[in-house]
């Protein structure tokens, strides 16, 4: 199978591969697929107190399509509020990679990393503000 | 001083390029100029000239697995002579029993065929291996019943290279009357073939994996005691009714002169093909968490398929790019599955998943295997730097011990 000029240039060069530390209050991480399904996915992301992703990083255990979907990702959500980050579909990174329809599941995947990493920090946050009113 | 060919070609198990003896060969049989005729046509020695050299070609092929020529029908490659081999015989002797059995590491050719009997009133078992992907006897007897009437195993398996003791099978199925079938696509000019001494009635056998032409194979059907078949493909009577159809003499005589090839050159390609595979086995055995798919001593020299753990195999082959492997994960199609004969013999679906095929033949170098070699210890390392299961696995996290969010 051939693969898209930005699939292959994701999958050589990777952007922003490693690990934030995941019992940070500001990082958020998101783990999803399976490795019998063929393809895991960690997308971590660094908020800021407005909300704002500042860092991020990812890796992934899967097919080039999936490496390059979350590669993309990593860059994609940098700089963006949760709210904006959460607007991004699978359909864009699909597009931008130019995945063919049997990869289109790995741009589904990389959505998901994104909404389990935002679920993440909201769920740390929560937690925090509760124990917070509750001192 | 390099005279690497990239890609490196390592997928031999897949099809083989043809030999220049045997292009040579078939060259000779298709022009005005050349061995054109029908070997059919009875009224001309255009005709007469067809079919000696026909006749030449299966005395090539009988002449490798201890059979005489009359016993050899031609057909149009393994898959062809699996689905006549199978069908044929069932179908032939389903008043005395419905009733096959096989095993789950099989080709598609076989498996399907099986399939489709079973939508047709048949009952199959299929039968697990063991561990190191061979034929667990003893399991097997347990599963033969009154109406057993076919069971059909293959010789070497395509994927992890295993060879199943055929001797000792045969054995069993001759005592009980059982017609035994035998897919040995991947066999010849690798493992010898003996089918008095094995007690095969029937057995597969295909060019292209030999260095003959894709599109030709041939069906060996036992004379005495006499099998009998149900045709497949109804015609003009050719193969004394068993499979009709006007014979390329072109692809017939490129596949003898490939088994001629193979007879003589056995011996001595094979101690090739082991040292080339001791080669690369020995250049990345140390590696951690690989492991070697199916027995390493019943196996044929050319082969080696390994799982590299927490690495996915489509991705290892996509940075393997300049060398032609296959992966067992069956990724390029829609399905997303892992290899089936590696979930058969016990590996789970990361080891399935993680499976490279490697097999090397007559044109394979030294140089070729070091090269590979090199790439893949890059390639393996790289990917598990980008693989989470590579951390937790670090980490000591058990994978299995984890829920994972399935989809
Ligand atoms: C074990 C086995 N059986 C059957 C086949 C099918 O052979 P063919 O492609 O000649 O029909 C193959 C090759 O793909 C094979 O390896």
């Amino acid at each position: 199978m051939a693969y898209s000029d930005k699939v292959l240039d994701h999958y050589e060069n990777p952007r922003n591969v490693g690990v934030l530390d995941k019992d940070d209050p500001n990082v958020g991480t998101g783990m999803v697929g399976a490795p019998a399904c063929g393809d895991v996915m960690r997308l971590q992301i660094q908020v800021s107190e407005e909300g704002i992703v500042e860092d991020a990083k990812f890796k992934t255990y899967g097919c080039g399509s999936a490496i390059a979907s979350s590669s993309l990702v990593t860059e994609m959500v940098k700089g963006k509020t949760l709210d904006e980050v959460a607007e991004i579909k699978n359909a864009t990174i699909a597009e931008e990679l130019a995945l063919p329809p049997v990869k289109i599941h790995c741009s589904v995947l990389a959505e998901d990393a994104i909404a389990a990493a935002i679920a993440d920090i909201k769920a740390k946050r929560e937690a925090q503000s509760s124990q917070k009113e509750s001192a | 001083m390099s005279s690497l060919n990239i890609p490196i070609y390592l997928d031999y198990s897949a099809t083989t390029p043809v030999d220049e003896r045997v292009a040579a060969a078939m060259a000779e049989c298709l022009t005005m100029q050349g061995n054109f005729g029908n070997p059919a046509s009875r009224s001309h020695p255009f005709g007469w000239k067809a079919e000696e050299a026909v006749e030449t070609a299966r005395r090539n092929v009988a002449e490798l697995i201890g059979a005489v020529p009359k016993e050899i029908v031609w057909t149009s490659g393994a898959t062809e002579s699996d689905n006549l081999a199978i069908k044929g015989a069932a179908e032939f002797n389903q008043k005395k029993g419905k009733h096959i059995i096989t095993m789950k590491t099989e080709h598609k050719a076989v498996l399907d065929t099986c399939r489709q009997l079973e939508r047709d009133g048949f009952e199959v078992t299929y039968m697990d291996p063991l561990e190191n992907g061979l034929l667990d006897l003893e399991a097997f007897k347990k599963e033969i019943r009154e109406d057993t009437t076919v069971v059909s195993i293959m010789h070497v398996n395509n994927e992890i290279g295993v060879i199943q003791d055929v001797a000792a099978i045969g054995a069993i199925t001759r005592e009980k009357g059982i017609i035994f079938h035998v897919d040995a696509a991947q066999s010849p000019g690798k493992v010898a073939i003996d089918v008095d001494a094995m007690n095969i009635d029937l057995l597969s056998l295909c060019a292209h994996k030999v260095y003959g032409p894709k599109g030709i194979g041939a069906l060996y059907v036992r004379r005495k005691p006499r099998i009998r078949l149900e045709a497949q493909i109804h015609g003009g009577g050719h193969e004394r009714g068993m499979r009709s159809g006007t014979l390329p003499t072109h692809q017939i005589v490129g596949m003898g002169e490939s088994f001629r090839i193979a007879r003589e050159e056995m011996a001595a390609e094979n101690e090739r093909m082991r040292a080339l595979r001791d080669r690369l086995w020995d250049g990345v055995k140390d590696m951690e968490e690989i492991y070697l798919n199916g027995d390493l001593e019943q196996r044929i020299p050319g082969n080696l398929n390994i799982s590299f753990n927490f690495v996915e195999g489509e991705s290892l082959i996509m940075s393997l790019k300049d060398i032609a492997v296959s992966s067992g994960s069956a990724c390029t199609s829609a399905s997303l599955e892992p290899s089936y004969v590696l979930r058969a013999i016990g590996r789970n679906d990361e080891l399935a998943h993680s499976s490279i095929r490697f097999t090397m033949g007559r044109y394979s170098t030294e140089e070729e295997v070091d090269f590979t070699i090199t790439k893949v210890r890059e390639a393996v390392e790289k990917l598990r730097e980008l693989s989470p299961l590579w951390d937790m696995h670090k980490e000591g996290i058990d994978l299995d011990s984890v829920e994972w969010a399935h989809h």
